[in-house]
């Protein structure tokens, strides 16, 4: 296996992401590490191929944006929006991340270790997101579908106006927001969650989580609406 | 948009090298404020005790001397004054207030951007790394800096404009992100408790605000707490004081901020990529400061 270093000091974020996106030769299969990361924004994004990413130190804003099949692993703590529109493959940050982590994602896995703050999952369309610590307020906003799992606490007003998404929280929440509601856990979420934690690599029990969903009765979930449009 | 730094050096064998250490990271948040830039430097010069008021000339070629002169003459102290481009430190060993309003009563050509013992604050419009260059900021020593970035939104791109805003002696406020109230509140402030002001700016009402509190004998973390309740919009705050600093956002977190700290030095920054050059940071402590809630680092303590 060979390893192809990357160093941002010398290469820039452009050539970085030229590298990683196939543009100068191919990738699939590829090993990259990324030096020198130093909080720039908008590191190992628009990647489409199977590859493995170690970005060595802290990123700035949307890290690993809109990644299909690659695994990234961040070394450090990721700013604002970290695996943005998330496709598939997996986003692993070992640190903490900053508000919008995940947000709208489609599909895939991103785990971070540490804490996120704010929104985090924001409008998440099919992501699952897996936090070993906990998470700030407004999370899961308006959350259509995948799952977030948080091993710590959760901020206030969780899952607000939450389509199908489902929360696991193992400690304390803060608040829900509207129409998030707790609901049993049942064998199948339970298992479901279980092989969730194994795959991020979590050593957890689910059965130790509480979880959380819509309660339906917002305005969209009114049949007598549907006229409206 | 607007970018925000601070640094407190702990180890003092870092101090020599403040403005060394300071003006990367001021150059770093370029993009998040090009228009103008501003910083406070806080150093304590040998035990000098004497007031130190910096003040700003819009007028090239102000005979600054001459100013010295006629305040030593109508203070009856001895006063120097240290030009730095279009800024200088007026010192003279009477009290901070004395200087301050013996400037701002005979000298309506200037503003002051400054007073206390150990504050200067300098700021201008340009690109962040030419205003640096400007008041010579790299050579600079000293126990910490803050310094603000600016892209308006509120008011004008000007001097008076730029970032950090005195609130007292040796007490400065710079400010990322918008009030939505600072037109009631100026007024208010002006014409109940009297608080006078120099701008549109909506920091600049900000900064008033927490003049007043303090003035009423508030703290700065009660000051603080009381402006999470009365000031009404996006902001992440740091403001300077004589051993430290403060930080604190929004209680939704509208605007970014991060901190760092180890051994040798704390730091704060809207972004982290601003704390990327300090020394040792890959392994210092790094946290995004919860919102609603009021950091305080001092040496002191």
């Amino acid at each position: 296996m060979t390893v192809e270093t990357i160093d941002l000091d010398a290469a820039g974020v452009r050539a970085l992401n030229r590298r990683l996106q196939g543009r100068d030769g191919p990738v699939a299969g590829g090993h990259f590490i990324v030096t020198n990361a130093k909080g720039r924004h908008a590191l190992a994004v628009g990647l489409t191929e199977a590859m493995d990413v170690r970005i060595r130190g802290h990123v700035g804003y949307y890290c690993a944006g809109m990644n299909r099949e690659a695994d990234v692993t961040v070394e450090g703590n990721a700013g604002t929006g970290v695996a943005e529109n998330l496709m598939s493959g997996t986003v692993r940050v070992t640190g903490d991340t900053s508000q919008s982590a995940g947000a709208s994602g489609r599909g895939g896995l991103l785990v971070i270790e540490g804490s996120a703050s704010a929104r985090c999952g924001i409008t998440m369309k099919g992501i699952d997101i897996v936090v070993g610590g906990s998470i700030g307020h407004m999370s899961a906003f308006m959350a259509q579908a995948g799952r977030l799992v948080v091993c710590g606490d959760a901020g206030a007003y969780l899952g607000d106006s939450i389509y199908e998404a489902e929360i696991f929280v193992r400690g304390r929440v803060e608040s829900l927001g509207a129409d998030c509601v707790e609901k049993d856990m049942g064998e199948r979420a339970a298992d479901g969650l279980q092989t969730l934690l194994e795959r991020a690599g979590v050593a957890a029990d689910a059965r130790e989580f509480r979880r959380y969903g819509s309660a339906r009765q917002l305005y969209n979930f009114r049949v007598d609406n549907a006229a409206a449009y | 948009m607007c970018g925000i730094v601070g640094l407190y050096l702990k180890n003092p064998a870092l101090r020599p090298h403040l403005g060394r250490l300071f003006t990367p990271m001021m150059g770093e948040m370029t993009e998040r404020g090009p228009d103008s830039a501003g910083f406070a430097v806080y150093r304590e010069e040998g035990g000098r005790n004497e007031a130190k008021v910096t003040v700003c000339s819009m007028a090239p070629g102000y005979d600054w001397s001459a100013l010295a002169a006629e305040a030593g003459e109508s203070l009856g102290a001895e006063a120097v004054a240290e030009p730095a481009s279009n800024h200088a430190v007026l010192r003279a060993s009477v009290d901070a207030g004395s200087l301050r309003d013996w400037v701002e009563a005979g000298h309506p050509e200037l503003s002051v951007t400054s007073s206390g013992t150990v504050l200067e604050i300098y700021k201008d419009v340009g690109l962040p790394a030419d205003v640096l260059d400007r008041f010579g900021v790299s050579q600079m020593a000293g126990s910490h800096m803050i310094g603000h970035t600016r892209m308006a939104t509120e008011s004008a791109v000007t001097t008076a404009g730029a970032h950090p805003f005195n609130t007292g002696d040796d007490l400065c406020l710079v400010h990322n992100g918008s009030l939505s109230n600072h037109h009631r509140l100026r007024d208010w402030l002006r014409e109940q408790q009297g608080v006078r002001f120099q701008t549109d700016n909506d920091t600049e009402v900000a900064a008033g605000y927490l003049t007043w509190r303090i003035s009423e004998g508030a703290s700065i973390a009660e000051a603080l707490e009381a402006g999470i309740r009365d000031l009404d919009g996006f902001y992440t705050f740091a403001v300077g004081t004589r051993d430290g600093f403060s930080v604190l956002r929004d209680p939704i977190a509208c605007k970014p901020a991060v901190m760092a700290e180890n051994d040798d030095w704390v730091a704060m920054a809207s972004e982290f990529r601003a704390l990327a050059d300090l020394p040792d940071v890959e392994a210092a402590s790094v946290w995004e400061p919860e919102p609603g809630k009021i950091y305080s680092w001092s040496g002191s303590a």
